[in-house]
């Protein structure tokens, strides 16, 4: 039965694609003038004889065709919409599944009827994970380690796209197509020296810290050609005018680019803190690479690391573990309702390069 | 590089022709100051209304303002880049003490399968059974699914007027998570228990117990559902970039939606199109988070090693005695991944 509406339900979906696709664009249609008993007189002067004209195809009145097309659009946008909106609810249900989830009691996740609304709302699953899920110390790695590898990064960033963007040097071009390139150079290359380079710098290992644990997972990311391409296509926009004008002020270069060129690339600049932020709070791989224990990881590491396991019946308590997922998720969600222009802009710039 | 002669002309460094026979110092008649930067470059003089360019002379700053990136880069980027084929040639490397007896190129005979390390395990078939076939997988479905159904999302969104930011801002939102996290989501929804089954009215082991090829659909959903929003933000910016006049045109002549679709939005969004090919390419090459995420640290459903992918068998290899077969196949990927890319540049380039 289910199968069946969901097939229907398919195929209909389908079909209305296929009807907007091959429905013509335009609302006119050509080949057919439709009007009643129409005649048309006209001579042609330069046989100097009268031509007459009598188009008795159609049958409706103007009113009528435009009526139709009316409808016809109407029912265009509806399906359209309709279409969009049984997408975005196909792309919004993993979430809306992790949040009724985390909210359900074991004995209802694992039963036969699935439920679109937990029969008994379980706020204990919360208590439970913070009790059991270290969700403080995961934080506040996470947040430190984001911290010191974006002001590591802007900084990096800031003086690399000053360069590429204002100063005249030799091989400017070249170098800067040498940095382009290397975005192209997948990063497990450079993965396997790199945890040897940091394992020779005594950052990790058994005698590994709090400290050389953070080292260790900040100051690999300090660069990032990305950024450095997108802050100097933003500094590239300022107006010359403006250095000419510092120049003739007496201002140095420095002074010019903390004093004029960062203000005015304010939003690039916030983009590229928040977009490093949630690549902090995303990163797996490196950190469960170069931790020692669990106290130095990053949230996604506690988040996968973890056994929500109830200890008496040996199984997996979804309930537990989509909790803890909710609340990894919620901060970025938080981050992306309050930064969302910047997000977009971030990640947008990419594509208009062409 | 017409950007480059643009910059040039804006930073008033570039001398019209047209201006006639400048010679250095201050020229009355066109009320500028001309400097002559070398001498090799004698035709190419440089202007700069009333103050001199310093640049030309201090070029060493800007290197000074490059310093922290290029050593950073060098540490952490050329330096790892070279090292790592070097260690892919090595014979018995030893990560912790950083000795080797020579170079060979067994590595990547045993990587691939075609020479038998005898270790009693099976990391010679690994990659070649599993991680391989499994990249390749993922890729030639994940990337054309992704951009077709983002082409669509993006074209639909493109024709309507209410609530199209709203729209955009939902498709936008799996952009905005934690791909560990989601990951274990979809594994709640594919479980045997889970949402999927209980829809279609079946019984099927999705994810723990589930065969190679059985685990591959949630696996591909998953990564399709992730790798949308980017598109469909770079999509729908490319379509309102796209010239009315070509649908206006279109509308005239009453031309079929498909044909509009097919020889005016589609060939205008091509660089948009090319774009996303090639970073999508090389996304789902190192495919591994939504692996972990789904289906948990091990990369299996059933013990063996079946969901293995490339970076999966890289990460696997790292410590201990077989960091040379890891660093092998790291640089198996790099060659595939360049490949891959100068393949559709030079493609795109034939035809456009």
């Amino acid at each position: 039965m289910k199968i069946a509406l969901i097939f229907i339900s398919v195929i209909a979906v389908l079909a209305s694609i296929l009807c907007i696709l091959f429905s013509k664009y335009g609302k006119t249609q050509t080949g057919k003038v439709e009007c009643e008993n129409t005649y048309v007189n006209f001579i042609k002067e330069s046989l100097g004889e009268e031509v007459k004209l009598t188009i008795k195809e159609g049958r409706r009145s103007v009113a009528s065709i435009k009526r139709r097309e009316q409808i016809g659009h109407t029912l265009l946008t509806i399906v359209v919409y309709v279409i969009l909106i049984i997408l975005a609810l196909i792309m919004i249900l993993p979430f809306y599944w992790m949040i009724i989830t985390s909210l359900k009691s074991n004995s209802e996740i694992i039963s036969s009827t699935q439920t679109f609304f937990p029969r008994i709302v379980m706020w204990s699953n919360y208590v439970y994970v913070f009790q059991v899920f270290d969700f403080t110390t995961y934080m506040l790695n996470t947040i430190v380690v984001a911290i010191f590898s974006t002001i590591g990064t802007l900084i990096t960033t800031i003086l690399a796209a000053f360069a590429f963007a204002r100063l005249q040097f030799k091989g400017r071009d070249t170098l800067f197509m040498v940095f382009l390139m290397t975005m192209m150079i997948p990063g497990e290359m450079m993965v396997i020296s790199n945890y040897i380079t940091v394992a020779s710098f005594k950052w990790v290992g058994s005698d590994q810290n709090l400290f050389t644990a953070y080292l260790a997972m900040i100051v690999p990311f300090w660069v990032s050609v990305y950024y450095i391409y997108l802050l100097r296509q933003t500094f590239k926009q300022v107006p010359n005018e403006l250095y000419l004008a510092a120049k003739v002020d007496g201002k140095s270069d420095w002074s010019f680019l903390w004093h004029v060129m960062v203000p005015l690339a304010a939003p690039t600049l916030i983009s590229i803190t928040i977009l490093k932020f949630m690549g902090t709070w995303n990163s797996y791989v490196w950190p469960n690479l170069v931790t020692s224990k669990d106290e130095y990881r990053l949230i996604s590491n506690g988040l996968r690391n973890s056994s929500f396991v109830d200890p008496e019946s040996g199984r997996t308590e979804y309930g537990y573990q989509m909790a803890a997922t909710v609340l990894v998720t919620v901060p970025l969600f938080l981050l992306f309702v309050f930064f969302r222009k910047y997000i977009m802009r971030g990640v947008g710039r990419a594509g208009i390069k062409g | 590089m017409t950007a480059e002669e643009l910059h040039l002309k804006n930073n008033s460094c570039y001398v019209d022709p047209s201006l006639g026979n400048l010679h250095e110092g201050y020229n009355e008649e066109q009320d500028i100051c001309v400097n002559v930067v070398s001498r090799k470059e004698l035709k190419k003089e440089y202007i700069v209304g009333g103050v001199l360019d310093q640049e030309q002379k201090n070029n060493w700053r800007a290197w000074i303002y490059l310093a922290p990136v290029l050593i950073l880069m060098s540490v952490f980027l050329i330096y790892p880049l070279i090292n790592t084929i070097f260690i892919s040639f090595m014979k018995n490397y030893n990560y912790a003490y950083g000795t080797f007896d020579g170079f060979t190129f067994d590595n990547f005979l045993v990587i691939l399968g075609l020479k038998n390390v005898g270790d009693g395990g099976t990391r010679e078939t690994r990659l070649i059974e599993y991680a391989i076939p499994n990249t390749f997988i993922i890729v030639f479905v994940t990337v054309p699914l992704s951009i077709v159904v983002a082409l669509l999302i993006s074209v639909l969104l493109n024709s309507i007027k209410w609530f199209q930011k709203a729209l955009q801002i939902v498709f936008f939102l799996p952009y905005v998570t934690n791909a560990i996290a989601v990951g274990m989501v979809f594994s709640v929804i594919f479980d045997k228990q889970g949402l999927i089954n209980y829809i279609f009215g079946i019984d099927k082991a999705w994810i723990y117990g589930a065969d190679r090829w059985t685990a591959m659909i949630p696996l591909c959903i998953y990564i399709v559902w992730n790798s949308i929003p980017f598109k469909i933000l770079i999509l729908l910016s490319g379509l309102q970039g796209v010239d009315k006049q070509y649908y206006q045109a279109a509308k005239i002549d009453s031309t079929p939606r498909w044909k509009v679709l097919f020889r005016i939005t589609i060939p205008c969004l091509m660089p948009q199109i090319l774009y996303l090919m090639v970073t999508s390419f090389i996304g789902a090459f190192k495919e591994y988070t939504s692996i972990v995420g789904l289906f948990g640290s091990q990369g299996t459903t059933n013990g063996s090693y079946n969901m293995y992918t490339i970076v999966y068998y890289i990460y696997d290899n790292m410590n201990g005695t077989t960091t040379s077969y890891a660093a092998a196949a790291a640089v198996f990927l790099f060659v595939i991944i360049l490949l891959f890319t100068f393949l559709q540049l030079g493609l795109s380039k034939k035809r456009y």
